[in-house]
């Protein structure tokens, strides 16, 4: 094409990455989804990844596709080849391609030698004059540009074309016109790049092979909204916020599929879009209070305004599941972004001595899990519990474990008196800790005619919900709420362990959608020889091994997508731990946390700790 | 203080209604209230109504906000479950409580301050979605268990401490109601039973959004000048303790009157209320008529109460959308669990 390459091309097969860039609104979501669904019918596993703006059409877009047959969906850092289609931005992206990568472009307009880069490969194929000469329609024209160039790319992927048509076949049941305009504009693309480019002039290969094996592809919010289905929720109260939206809107629809009498067509739950969060929330713990299993989903701004309302569910011990989708910072903050910053807000939601359980799900396969086992632990509990997702896992497809559910499975109701129970004259204190587990009994409205009635408010109350400001009967009932939160260590998911290949002083701590990376970033360091063992938290109370495994290291790594160490500062305060112990690994820019930096960061401390790399023992 | 349990003897002769239940098994504890509040007034109708009905008292849920008009609920029906929530959001917690159990009565209890300054939002849209419930607003102008501050409720021009005036339009709570959609608006005041009691029981039997907005004057805090039961003058004379104790108990303050005729009631602020009890003949189900009446009432200074709106076919949450007739409560792992069969499709579709 242009003048030579300088240094040599990168070659790889089953591992690269591709970004496309585009703007938002121009029907390229599902074309790039396309590319990244073909290749893993190939069997390959692939990550995608939008990164997309606050916006509904105009701004840039981008999605970056991981290719790796090792099986790494963190996302990697660095790009291979960049797709791309959005002139606005075209400086930065070609900027942030590896040497000796790639540059996929719409040549039909010339651009001075001065756009591109001496060390990477340019690869133009003029999309808009194929498309143009085809198409007239402005709204067909748009969308098969970006057919076409996932035509172009499975040629110079060796992608195969039957697999791409088969998704067709899938995605357009039933309207085979659809179907065949689909295929007419993926050809168009393929035989211009058959016929143009030069054999040889993409490195970068995908190979059919047997690695995704039974796993699925699947967004975490359509993933926990699935959850909360099989964990028998009845009742949705939700307010629109970015990334949580597509949550409750999934579960509206898994609903009216899987959840009407079959007879009458009624619907056996309630979806409430409430006015606000304070609504939400509020609709939520009214319906918990009344026995009905109930969530909402929302994202930071929505919980700073479910504050007082989650303080009120813990006091007055109302089960309540909140499913936060964590994002960046405030509404003008990055509401598009990732991150793992509500940690604190969430844990020490509200007025006076509060604490929450958080579970810290790390794909969706455990978004559903956790959504599920929420419900239970919320009746259990019986009080608010946090899922901990983020943007990252919740609108992003990621390969994950198939859905498994065990139809033997029974709700978990938790302590709820019933009439017979009340009838056969049981003592009834609400708030009397019978059991010895902080867990107390209650009744439902509605339940007995003239037995278990009581008035439930916050913490003016002694052990049998009557009116009490004496001082003895709040700091009663706070240790009381103490040792419930002690019984719900031994109920959360336990914490996962990954040890090294021998006895180290070095430990590694991170949790939620940091764990792709992160097992990448493992697996590095384990080849280097470098000794670290790992704990992945999957929920707070931090039960009691977490403190175990803290103290048998010297030095803690806590790995998380936030500023200020979080989940390190819980850690120090809820386990007595020396901070000097915990060395922050922080990444806060809003993208997804990289192996590369969890990398970086680590061995960079252990060259500071004098770490030399253990002599692999000859075999 | 902690709490004051009521005696429970009953007198062997008290007359039961139908379902056994006699007058003092609707009551609750004993009122930590100011002596005279009108809200323990209401309170008593509450009883009144809901003995009458023959409603079975644990079939009812009692919620309320924050306020001493919220405090009320724990002075009736004291077999009935409780819930005292927070301030201004009583109406999203009773509309979930609502969606978990359809067959329940849900009776919410707010105050003005609760209703119309903090809660405003959620009482428009809690009328909005037409939930089956009676609304009460316990109205007396001010923000009782703060100590006598304006609520938005107050009428515009009325005087305050240290003589301020309130120079913000007053929110008639009955106008919203009817314009966000409710469909039972009544107004009465505390101290005509006659009046309430009725208007209590039918609100009860309407199955759909149903408010009641109970004029129900504060004992305590009168702001009028110099008066020595003024906010300002018990700020100025007991600074130091500034508690309700000082406050020495009044009768309640008691109206009784004819349909389509007037009566003025003196308030403990010294001002004077003229009510005007709509006509035998008045059309509660022109909607527009109901908002124009309550203008003109309003014009001549006068506040209209009795039944103002009422849409005898309303429309309800659990119909909008469809919902199960069985409690969502109740409904088992039979019915909400698609099972794994399911599952194993769904994650082959995701493949
Ligand atoms: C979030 C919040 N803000 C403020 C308060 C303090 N507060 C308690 S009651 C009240 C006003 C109640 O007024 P109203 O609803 O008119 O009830 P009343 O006491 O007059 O019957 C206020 C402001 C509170 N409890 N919560
Ligand atoms: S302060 Fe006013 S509203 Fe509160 S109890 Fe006393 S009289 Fe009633
Ligand atoms: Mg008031």
């Amino acid at each position: 094409m242009r003048q030579a390459l300088t240094g040599t091309a990168l070659t790889a097969t089953n591992d690269f990455v591709v970004k496309f860039a585009n703007v938002n609104g121009s029907g390229s979501a599902s074309a790039n989804e396309l590319f990244a669904r073909s290749i893993l019918r190939m069997g390959v596993p692939v990550s995608p990844r939008n990164i997309f703006p606050s916006n509904i059409q105009g701004l840039p877009t981008w999605y970056e596709v991981r290719v790796s047959e090792d099986g790494y969906l963190g996302r990697r850092g660095g790009i291979d080849m960049i797709v791309a289609m959005n002139p606005e931005t075209w400086e930065q992206d070609i900027a942030e391609v590896a040497p000796g990568g790639y540059l996929f472009y719409d040549s039909t307009r010339p651009l001075p030698p001065s756009a591109f880069r001496d060390d990477v490969t340019t690869i133009g194929v003029p999309l808009t004059a194929i498309t143009n000469a085809t198409y007239s329609d402005p709204r067909q024209r748009q969308l098969f540009k970006n057919i076409i160039y996932v035509g172009a790319l499975s040629v110079l992927l060796d992608i195969d074309p039957k697999v791409i048509e088969s998704l067709f076949g899938e995605q357009f049941k039933g309207k085979e016109a659809l179907i065949d305009s689909n295929v007419k504009a993926l050809n168009l693309g393929r035989d211009w790049a058959q016929q143009n480019l030069d054999a040889g002039i993409c490195r970068l290969k995908v190979e059919a092979r047997d690695k995704v094996g039974d796993r699925i592809f699947v967004e975490g919010n359509a993933a926990a909204a699935l959850g909360c289905v099989y964990g028998g929720a009845t009742v949705c109260a939700w307010y629109p916020i970015t990334p949580s939206s597509s949550l409750a809107e999934a579960f509206a629809s898994y609903c009216r599929r899987y959840r009407h009498d079959p007879e009458t067509k009624e619907a056996r739950y309630a979806v409430i879009q409430a006015e606000d969060e304070l609504a939400s929330i509020g609709m939520v713990i009214g319906a918990g209070w009344n026995g009905a299993r109930a969530f909402t989903s929302t994202s930071g701004p929505g919980i700073s305004l479910m504050t007082e309302f989650i303080g009120l569910a813990y006091f007055a011990e109302i089960p309540a599941t909140i499913i936060n989708v964590q994002r960046g910072g405030p509404s003008t903050g990055m509401p598009t972004r990732t991150q793992q910053a509500d940690l604190l807000s969430c844990a020490y939601a509200s007025n006076g001595d509060t604490k929450h359980v958080l579970l810290f799900p790390e794909d969706p396969r455990e978004c559903f899990d956790f959504s599920a086992a929420a419900l239970d632990l919320a009746d259990r509990l019986q009080t608010p519990v946090f899922v901990m997702t983020d943007l990252d896992i919740g609108m992003n497809h990621r390969l994950c474990e198939p859905f498994a559910w065990d139809d033997a499975k029974r709700m978990d109701r938790g302590k709820v008196m019933t009439a017979e129970e009340l009838e056969a004259g049981r003592d009834f204190g609400r708030y009397l800790d019978v059991d010895g587990d902080g867990i107390p009994y209650r009744t439902l409205p509605g339940t007995h005619k003239s037995k278990g009635a009581f008035f439930t408010r916050g913490t003016t109350k002694n052990a049998y919900a009557r009116y009490s400001e004496e001082g003895s009967d709040y700091v009663e009932n706070m240790e009381r709420l103490l040792r419930k939160f002690d019984t719900a260590k031994g109920l959360v998911p336990q914490p996962i362990v990954r040890e090294a290949d021998s006895p180290t002083r070095y430990g590694a701590l991170y949790f939620g959608s940091t764990s792709p990376a992160m097992t990448e970033a493992l697996d590095r360091l384990q080849a280097d020889g470098l000794l670290v063992d790992a704990m992945r938290l999957r929920a707070f109370p931090f039960p009691d091994q977490v403190r175990d495994f803290i103290l048998a290291h010297d030095k803690v790594f806590v790995v998380e997508q936030n500023r200020d160490g979080q989940m390190r500062t819980m850690l120090s305060t809820e386990l007595g731990i020396d901070p000097a112990r915990l060395v922050p690994v922080l990444h806060y820019d809003g993208t997804p946390i990289t192996a590369h930096f969890i990398l970086g960061e680590i061995r960079r401390r252990l060259a500071q700790y004098h770490v030399v790399p253990l002599e692999r023992a000859v075999s | 203080m902690t709490y004051i349990t009521k005696p429970k003897l009953h007198h062997p002769s008290l007359p039961k209604n139908s379902v056994g239940f006699t007058r003092r098994d609707y009551e609750g504890r004993v009122s930590t209230l100011c002596a005279g509040c009108g809200h323990d007034s209401i309170s008593a109708s509450i009883v009144q109504a809901c003995y009458e009905l023959a409603i079975e008292p644990h079939r009812v849920a009692k919620l309320s906000g924050i306020g001493c008009s919220s405090k009320a609920p724990t002075y009736f029906l004291g077999a009935s479950h409780g819930f005292n929530t927070v301030h201004g959001r009583m109406p999203s917690v009773l509309t979930g409580a609502y969606l978990a159990n359809r067959e329940l009565i849900y009776l919410g209890v707010s105050g003005d301050g609760d209703s119309a300054s903090i809660g405003l939002g959620q009482f428009a849209h809690v009328m909005r979605r037409g939930v089956n419930m009676v609304y009460i607003v316990m109205n007396n102008g001010v923000y009782g268990l703060t100590k006598g501050q304006f609520s938005a409720t107050a009428d515009k021009g009325s005087v305050a401490k240290k003589g301020a005036v309130n120079n913000d339009s007053g929110i008639d709570l009955a106008s919203m109601a009817i314009l966000m959609g409710a469909t039972f608006v009544a107004r009465s005041f505390s101290g005509d039973k006659h009046q309430l009691v009725p208007l209590i029981k039918a609100a009860i039997s309407h199955p759909g959004a149903a408010i009641l907005d109970v004029i129900s004057p504060c004992v305590a805090f009168n702001n009028h000048k110099g008066s020595t039961r003024s906010y300002d003058y018990v700020r100025e004379h007991n600074e130091a303790v500034n508690r309700l104790d000082f406050i020495t108990g009044q009768a309640p303050i008691t109206a009784e009157y004819a349909p389509g005729t007037t009566v003025e009631v003196r308030q403990p602020n010294g001002t004077t209320l003229r009510l005007a009890k709509i006509a035998p003949d008045y059309d509660p189900s022109d909607k527009a008529g109901a908002l124009a009446y309550i203008q003109e009432k309003d014009r001549e200074g006068e506040v209209a109460t009795g039944l103002l709106y009422l849409d005898s076919d309303p429309h309800d949450l659990h119909g909008n959308i469809r919902t199960v007739q069985a409690p969502l409560n109740s409904l088992d792992e039979e019915t909400l669990c698609p099972g794994s069969d399911v599952l194993d499709r769904i994650n082959a579709a995701l493949r």
